[in-house]
């Protein structure tokens, strides 16, 4: 038997793919004892799927896991757990309204001897005040309510957790998504604990400043295939966005170019709930401008404020130079703005509803006849056609919004807001979950709504998306536009840059580049 | 177009249609059944008399129903009803009987009644942002039953005048004037639901409440409306029942809100919002009238009616729950 010496755990040629759709194509990644590996690539390139075989949430359809050299099954998440893998998922897995220590021994509370096997609180309580001692953390928060303790420390508590169970590779969501700075330092602190215990870290991470604090080795994919494994002490930031983002734009990107026009759209001093600097940008006619950024970058705070689903504190919105008063997306569907969302399933349809309701329920105002009454007949003709113009498959008008493809339903979606006859249509993720054809169809379906005379906004976090379609692209980070970019000096490296936070003063100089200024 | 592709396209409309039928009107084909079945059993049953009675006997339920069927369809739900119908005939009793005053400002105050604790309901459940309306019309309904209890010091009022008692009591021909009048009211609603702008917002907001929201219906002011036309309709229902028994009396209506559900839910409506329709609510009124009436005739004790009515809801949303099933599976 071959044995994989030097590796705690070693993956080889693992291949999954869901439906038609093949995510991992045969990757390999081997982690050490006492290494923080970081796995780095854009949204869709297999991170998260990796991580799930890891953990027992997908199986593998191919491939083969080792761990300290022997070949092992990891089915599920008990088999993962068994194994000394533990992960802290994005999403805390925790119960805010028990205290730290029964958090901490969630469903294998200790139990005292005994017929009636009640459960040993002290035992409890002690474990988890050792675990938490190890993390470098007061003992004593063992006891309070976890609800009552920040963000950040309830994260430790997870991987206080997960060292009661003997982990010996802890995997790590994007951890530092949503802590702030002192609590970031926190985390660092205690990962360097667990690497001098010869506990492994594997963790997903954006924050390419972080990836060079935090990291020993970092392993690049894309579209599903493991690009390199490299030190990180020993390799350029610009090296590793070469390899995570290097892919032609090819004819999966329809784009027409259009003669530049007045500005059409205008946001002045917009300031989002919850963001301390207010927004500004403009939109010309013929342009196609994109809004990139991380996931959490305010990009859709900033859409939900413009379209009063949201409030915002202050801020003025004007379209063709007038002013527009907006609190709610009734006034901004008044205005003419269209906001197509990015969760077409929970924001945008009605899944249990004929496809006529869904086009028309953004206006029904307009299929009231004299006697105030709905017309039905007018609200199936109109939608007969917005199915016919749009491709729908299949055109189907009684057809349930849910039995219709991700696809489909998007193309669903625009029609309620052509519909509505809107003017600006704000795009949030539009093509995200969709297949390729569809895509290109969304794509042409832009140039023609820029062609009629209408102004298109983009959020998307795919680049080569915003550099295949857009003609300027905004890059937003932490609530601000911190780049606004001619598609023409936008590479992806520029717009990674800027979407990161790293070297401030070059993006600096990206928009005094961009602007003239 | 070739005949052949014309002719395979008109029979996958039929199937397509039957598939439909079946679902729209699988209730209908229930109450079918159920009369059928109840025919062969009792000789008194299919006669005039006593179908004009099940007529007059389902009246009530049915308004209430048709009340209950809005806030249902915004994945809501209204346990109100019961005490709304008992305060608003009080107070009608106080106006015409206790202080004599015209039947008409009666009739008034009884609708106002109503629809002003139905408002109350839409703003406890927007304005206060209560979580649930099963809370907000929890508490008017023990709100509602104590004022009923506390302005008439738990007495019944009886004596009321013949223009109050019209509705519930005289026939046109043989027909209850009752029962005409919700055959009117489901007209009403039917219209109301299906071809205004508020009424396809209902569907919308049950479908799908963020989407609604974000597609520019103001959510808040459609469930305000909900809840004031559920209450206006227990206030009806109070009306017909005065007509009845000619009398009042606080405790009336208790527990009504369950019959109300129960029609809805019988009649194919979702608990979850979004999909019910006006003639499904009828015919689970009639199923449940129905069931009375028939268990009635064949000497069933109202203990085990009961029963029955339980098994039949559980079949009825049982029989939906299969349907979908199927439907997502193909």
């Amino acid at each position: 038997m071959v044995t994989h010496a030097g590796s705690l755990l070693e993956l080889k040629a693992i291949k999954k793919s869901f439906n038609q759709n093949h995510v991992l194509k045969g990757i390999d990644l081997g982690v050490r004892a006492g290494e923080v590996h970081v796995l780095l690539g854009e949204n869709g390139a297999g991170k998260s799927t990796l991580i799930k075989i890891m953990t027992g949430a997908y199986q593998k359809d191919a491939g083969e896991i080792y761990w300290e050299g022997l070949n092992v099954q990891i089915n599920n998440p008990v088999d993962a757990m068994n194994l000394g893998i533990a992960t802290i998922y994005q999403e805390l897995n925790v119960i805010p309204e028990l205290k730290v220590y029964e958090n901490i021994f969630l469903g294998r509370e200790i139990k005292k001897g005994g017929k009636i096997s009640l459960i040993d609180h002290k035992k409890m309580k002690k474990e988890a005040e050792r675990a938490l001692g190890m993390l470098g953390q007061d003992p004593k928060i063992a006891d309070r309510i976890l609800g009552e303790l920040g963000i950040g420390q309830q994260q430790l508590v997870e991987i206080a957790k997960a060292l009661t169970l003997d982990a010996k590779l802890i995997i790590m969501d994007e951890p530092t998504a949503s802590l702030s700075g002192s609590e970031v330092e926190q985390l660092y602190k205690c990962v360097e604990q667990l690497t001098e215990r010869g506990i492994a870290i594997v963790f997903i991470s954006h924050r390419l400043d972080e990836i060079r604090r935090m990291g020993d080795r970092i392993t690049i994919l894309r579209d599903g295939f493991k690009i390199d494994t490299l030190n990180v002490k020993t390799t350029e930031t610009d090296h590793w966005i070469e390899l995570m983002v290097g892919r032609s734009l090819d004819e999966k990107y329809p784009k027409q170019s259009f003669t530049l026009g007045n500005e059409g759209f205008r946001v002045e001093n917009l300031k989002v709930a919850g963001t301390t600097e207010p927004i500004d940008f403009s939109v010309n006619y013929g342009e196609i401008v994109g809004i990139s950024g991380l996931v959490g970058a305010g990009r859709t705070e900033l859409a939900r404020a413009i379209f009063g689903a949201d409030k915002h504190e202050q801020g003025k919105v004007f379209i063709d130079g007038k002013q527009v008063k907006i609190k709610s997306p009734k006034d901004a569907i008044r205005a003419g703005i269209a906001f197509i969302t990015e969760d077409r399933k929970s924001e945008g349809l009605l899944l249990d509803q004929p496809l006529d309701f869904n086009i028309a329920m953004a206006n029904m105002k307009k299929f009231k006849n004299k006697s105030n009454l709905v017309n039905l007949k007018a609200i199936r003709n109109e939608a007969k056609n917005y199915v016919k113009e749009l491709k729908v498959r299949p055109d189907d008008i009684d057809l349930h919004a849910r039995k219709l493809s991700g696809g489909n339903q998007q193309k669903v979606v625009i029609a309620k807001w052509l519909c509505t006859k809107a003017k600006v249509f704000i795009f949030d993720e539009p093509t995200r979950g969709i297949d390729v054809g569809a895509k290109v169809e969304v794509y042409r379906l832009m140039n023609q709504l820029v062609e009629s005379g209408a102004i298109v906004l983009m959020i998307s976090s795919d680049l080569p998306e915003i550099l295949g379609m857009c003609d300027r692209v905004l890059v937003m980070s932490e609530g601000k536009i911190t780049a606004d970019l001619a598609i023409k000096e936008a590479t992806q490296e520029r717009i990674m840059k800027a979407a990161t936070g790293v070297e401030e003063a070059s993006t600096e100089q990206f928009i005094k580049a961009a602007t003239g200024g | 177009m070739s005949e052949a592709v014309i002719q395979k396209e008109q029979a996958a409309e039929e199937k397509k249609s039957f598939k439909h039928f079946l679902s729209k009107f699988g209730a209908l084909i229930g109450l079918i059944i159920l009369v059928v079945v109840l025919t062969f059993m009792s000789d008194k049953f299919l006669t005039v008399n006593n179908v004009m009675n099940i007529a007059r006997q389902s009246s009530i339920n049915a308004l209430l129903a048709i009340g209950m069927l809005l806030p249902i369809l915004t994945a809501g739900i209204d346990l109100s009803v019961g005490s709304i119908l008992a305060i608003s005939i009080m107070t009608m009793g106080i106006v015409s009987v206790n202080m004599g005053m015209s039947p008409i400002l009666g009739i008034i105050v009884c609708l106002a009644v109503g629809a002003g604790f139905g408002l109350l309901n839409g703003l406890l459940l927007t304005k206060l942002r209560l979580p649930h309306p099963f809370i907000s019309t929890l508490g008017t309904m023990n709100i509602a039953r104590g004022i009923a209890l506390i302005i008439t010091a738990a007495a019944p009022i009886a004596g009321f005048p013949f223009m109050i008692q019209y509705l519930g009591r005289e026939f046109v021909g043989p027909i209850p004037v009752s029962f005409l009048l919700v055959i009117a009211v489901y007209i009403v609603f039917h219209i109301f639901l299906t071809r205004t702008q508020t009424g396809r917002h209902i569907y919308a907001i049950g479908g799908n409440k963020e989407a609604a929201h974000l597609s520019g219906i103001n959510v808040d002011r459609v469930l305000i409306i909900v809840y004031t036309i559920s209450g206006l309709m227990a206030g009806l229902a109070g009306l017909v029942m005065v007509g009845r028994v000619n009398s009042a009396f606080p405790l009336a209506g208790l527990s009504y809100e369950l019959d109300a559900i129960a029609a809805v839910i019988i009649g194919g409506a979702s608990f979850f919002g979004g999909v019910g329709t006006v003639w499904g609510t009828l015919i689970g009124a009639m199923i449940i009238a129905v069931l009375r009436n028939g268990l009635n005739l064949l000497n069933v004790s109202a203990d085990f009616q009961m029963a029955v009515i339980g098994i039949v809801i559980i079949a009825a949303v049982y029989v939906d729950v299969l349907r979908q099933r199927n439907s997502k599976k193909n």
